[in-house]
């Protein structure tokens, strides 16, 4: 089968840039002694512990705030419905130091280094990741298959239950999953808003392997890390394995009725004030606008959409071919779903520092150059890519191939008529969020040293790390035009992805 | 439609193209008469200070710049011998003893006039050359003069204050686990009470001080220099100071809004050294030289806010105003600093988390 071969170069990405470094700087701290103290000590069990339920809890809270948002930009037709969308991305961008100090800035005394103030904030940056995976397949099963089902007798809630929630599910799980692992990895927010007495496991492996260099528990901690996550994604994977997409084939076009004004005033209104709150605080405090033009930031604005642009080419490219191998089906299906997925909850300081004594070597001296901050960035951008992707190709019903066949296409008319017109907007979705993610990549860009000069994000970080008002304000100056960039960028990629103008195919 | 959507993927490609193209005459570092610089991302230098150097000796620096101190001190450990670059630029003497014990460094003794006027006391640090001190600095307890005076309130007078009921609630530190001017801070009550520190802290929490992951958070966010900070005491730098005039005022005459709690000063030196395993040595050697040249360490204090390491280099007006540099400041020895700094980070924790 000609699909599966398309597993080979994302497979060896991984290896090359994922699994050989990981394992290199786990290696070379691995004893079982190391073990023994994480599982003696109770901290380390604390932390875990924590860091578990953390995440548990932000991804409820994200799917909860994410539904409703969800439904109405999938179902309702409005004016700027394709400007919300595009806008639930900045908060990607925006450097954790900088949403954090607007938190900060927003949240009362005493909910400041509390719990509620680190699911808040994981909300406010990850309800994008389930609008945007869920949006572009709830839009494409239309109104039809519900009609047939009101037809026969269904009340709406029979039809949400038996042909919306089972199409649905498979894009909702991947999003889920991968939120959850945003927030199991969660460095900053974690930092800035739980307070020091809250910790977890990615604070921890950084304080152990950056500050105190004691690999020997930091390799004990990565591996619990990975291998709690491992089992995790193979978990939801089977629990996803029910057949799914069988209700109805999708269509390849925008099925949004008019908009009910209530509802969304209901949904809409809310999640503006929420999601623009931060922003607005951002404003307040930012200052010396002229300055963001200088030279520095100029250079650092620049560097960083080249390496977003690399990035989003590279993690579309290969998470395209990753999807289509794992819509295909076969033995390693599931196995390249887990693993496309597990940089996203790998520390970045262990892929940091797995970088610096792997590619150390001429001719692959790689340390230092400008394209390791974009594989990075890429690695943490393909399962975006897979994810948006891999729902949308499952549900495409098999007989419109086999028609298509029939009729006598070549298998690449069919997937150029059948696949890739559904796929595209999917595709765009996810280089759009690879692109954002790179963007405002903080992590690891910090660990890798740069002879390219700052990223933006870091730029920012460095001038907040600075004394002075000048600074300050500069920072979150640069922080809007970060914000701005990213939304221009994410409106146009809209506009490329035809699917939301053409209705004429019902 | 395909069009655009063809001519996206060419300006795409030709972006890729450029890209890879700029990475590639960044990896020069092969030639001899180039070195690269490894750095910490609070490294800053105006732009084109390496030209006089490079204008003199045919050499060109490029400066390769990542995550704080700590974390560069452990990879530059990590990658001993097989080193990311030529010369690197900010151990502190609370890291120095971890960077010697592994090697990292090939030993150099500066020579000349530049060599002459260096602080005794950090050169006392390193008997052996295996690091060059290039900066001196304090981590030290800042205080907003101006909320104090508005509220009519008596400013703390030093250490001791801290714990006085008066100023209960308006301190903000950094967790020294996760912050380096944290770890300084509590290096300081070690220097100051002895094992009376964790008394001290007792009381410190006692007196409601608030804990902050980082310097950014507590400077920027919960000073009351910063907009909505309700804190005016925080552990900061002996030059803070110095961004705290008002932009138009007269460099000559400048005072700061800030105060410094002199007898908290915990003194920071930071060390430059020879990576060992590079083949360009007496090229890095120059390197070294010209870090301690007049030019270069009269670029520092106002990009990177450090005193010159050198007696005899001036500071600008504004600087030599508002930044504080103890004469006799709060220190450990680097060698004490090592052995002891997880117990006492331990200790820490278990009393203020």
């Amino acid at each position: 089968m000609l699909t599966r071969w398309a597993a080979v170069p994302p497979v060896i990405a991984l290896a090359v840039f994922f699994a050989w470094p990981v394992t290199a700087i786990i290696s070379r701290g691995f004893e079982l002694d190391g073990f023994q103290e994480v599982f003696r000590d109770g901290t380390l069990a604390r932390v875990a512990w924590f860091t578990m339920w953390q995440a548990t809890a932000s991804t409820a809270l994200t799917l909860l705030a994410a539904l409703p948002l969800t439904f109405v930009l999938a179902r309702y037709r409005f004016r700027g419905r394709a400007f919300v969308e595009s806008a639930l991305v900045v908060p990607f961008v925006l450097p954790t130091v900088v949403v954090g100090a607007a938190f900060l800035a927003l949240l009362p005394e005493r909910w400041k280094q509390s719990v509620p103030a680190i699911l808040i904030a994981h909300v406010f940056f990850n309800v994008a990741v389930v609008v945007r995976t869920v949006t572009p397949l709830w839009r494409q099963i239309g109104q039809r298959p519900l009609d047939a089902a009101a037809t026969l007798g269904a009340t709406p809630w029979h039809a949400a239950r038996t042909i919306t929630w089972p199409m649905l599910r498979p894009a909702l799980i991947s999003a889920a999953s991968i939120v959850f692992l945003f927030c199991f990895t969660s460095f900053g927010i974690v930092q800035l808003l739980g307070g020091p007495r809250r910790r977890t496991l990615e604070v921890e492996i950084y304080r152990r392997t950056a500050q105190l260099l004691d690999l020997r528990t930091a390799a004990a901690l990565a591996v619990v890390q990975l291998v709690a996550l491992a089992a995790a994604l193979v978990w939801t994977d089977r629990r996803n394995q029910q057949p799914t997409a069988a209700v109805g084939s999708l269509t390849a076009t925008d099925t949004a009725a008019a908009a009910r004004p209530m509802v969304l005033a209901a949904v809409l209104l809310p999640a503006v004030a929420f999601f623009s709150a931060p922003l607005v605080a951002l404003v307040v405090r930012a200052g010396r606008w002229s300055t963001i033009f200088h030279d520095d930031a100029r250079a650092a604005l620049w560097l960083s959409v080249r390496t977003a642009v690399l990035a989003a080419l590279l993690a579309t490219l290969l998470g395209g071919l990753a999807a289509v191998a794992i819509a295909e089906g076969g033995r390693g299906r599931r196995w390249l779903n887990a693993a496309l997925i597990l940089p996203l909850g790998t520390s970045a300081v262990t892929i940091g520092f797995g970088f610096l004594i792997t590619f150390d070597e001429p001719p692959f001296d790689l340390r230092g150059s400008f394209i390791l901050v974009p594989i990075a960035h890429a690695l943490i951008g393909m399962p975006f890519v897979v994810r948006a992707a891999v729902p949308v190709l499952q549900a495409i019903s098999s007989r419109q191939r086999d028609a298509a066949a029939t009729l006598g296409a070549s298998p690449w008319r069919v997937w150029a008529t059948i696949d890739f017109p559904r796929l595209r907007r999917s595709l765009a979705v996810g280089f759009g969020f690879a692109f954002a993610i790179s963007l405002g990549e903080f992590g690891a860009s910090s660990f890798l040293a740069r002879r390219s000069g700052p990223t933006l994000p870091i730029l920012i970080g460095q001038l907040l790390g600075r004394p002075g008002a000048v600074n300050r304000e500069r920072a979150y100056a640069l922080a809007l035009m970060l914000a701005l960039v990213t939304a221009l960028v994410i409106v146009s990629l809209e506009r490329l992805s035809p699917s939301e103008s053409a209705g004429n195919q019902r | 439609m395909t069009l655009r959507i063809r001519r996206a993927g060419l300006v795409a490609a030709t972006v890729f193209i450029a890209a890879c193209s700029s990475s590639g005459t960044g990896e020069s570092s092969d030639k001899t008469d180039s070195l690269t610089l490894v750095t910490h991302d609070s490294f800053y230098v105006s732009e084109g200070i390496f030209d006089a150097f490079t204008k003199e000796t045919g050499i060109t620096v490029t400066v390769a710049q990542g995550a704080d101190a700590g974390t560069l001190v452990n990879q530059a450990i990590l990658t001993a011998g097989k080193p990311e670059g030529d010369v690197l630029w900010g151990v502190d003497n609370t890291l120095l003893s971890r960077a010697v014990t592994n090697k990292l460094f090939e030993p150099y003794q500066p020579k000349g006039d530049t060599a002459k006027d260096i602080d005794a006391s950090a050169l006392a640090l390193v008997p052996n050359f295996d690091a060059t001190p290039v900066d001196r600095g304090d981590v030290c307890v800042n205080v907003d003069r101006g909320w104090f005076e508005t509220k009519g309130i008596k400013p703390p007078a030093g250490l001791a204050d801290l714990t006085d009921p008066t100023y209960k609630g308006l301190a903000v530190v950094q967790n020294p686990t996760t912050s380096s001017p944290g770890l300084a801070f509590l290096m300081a009550t070690v220097a100051a009470y002895g094992d009376g520190w964790t008394d001290y802290w007792k009381k410190l929490r006692a007196n409601d001080v608030k804990v902050v992951d980082g310097w950014t958070t507590a400077y920027q966010s919960e000073f009351t220099r910063a907009q909505g900070g309700t804190r005016p005491i925080v552990v900061s730098y002996g030059t803070s100071p110095v961004a705290e005039v008002a932009p138009d005022a007269d460099p000559a005459t400048a005072t700061a809004a800030t105060d410094v709690l002199t007898d908290s000063c915990f003194r920071q030196v930071e060390f430059a050294g020879i990576l060992r395993g590079t083949k360009k040595v007496a090229a890095a050697k120059k390197l070294i030289d010209f870090l301690l040249s007049d030019q270069f360490q009269g670029d520092m204090p106002l990009n990177m806010f450090v005193f010159p390491i050198r007696s005899s280099v001036t500071v600008p007006p504004i600087f030599a105003n508002t930044a504080v540099l103890p004469e006799k400041p709060l220190s450990l020895a680097p060698a004490e600093i090592d052995a002891n700094r997880e117990t006492w980070l331990k200790t820490w924790s278990s009393i203020m988390l």
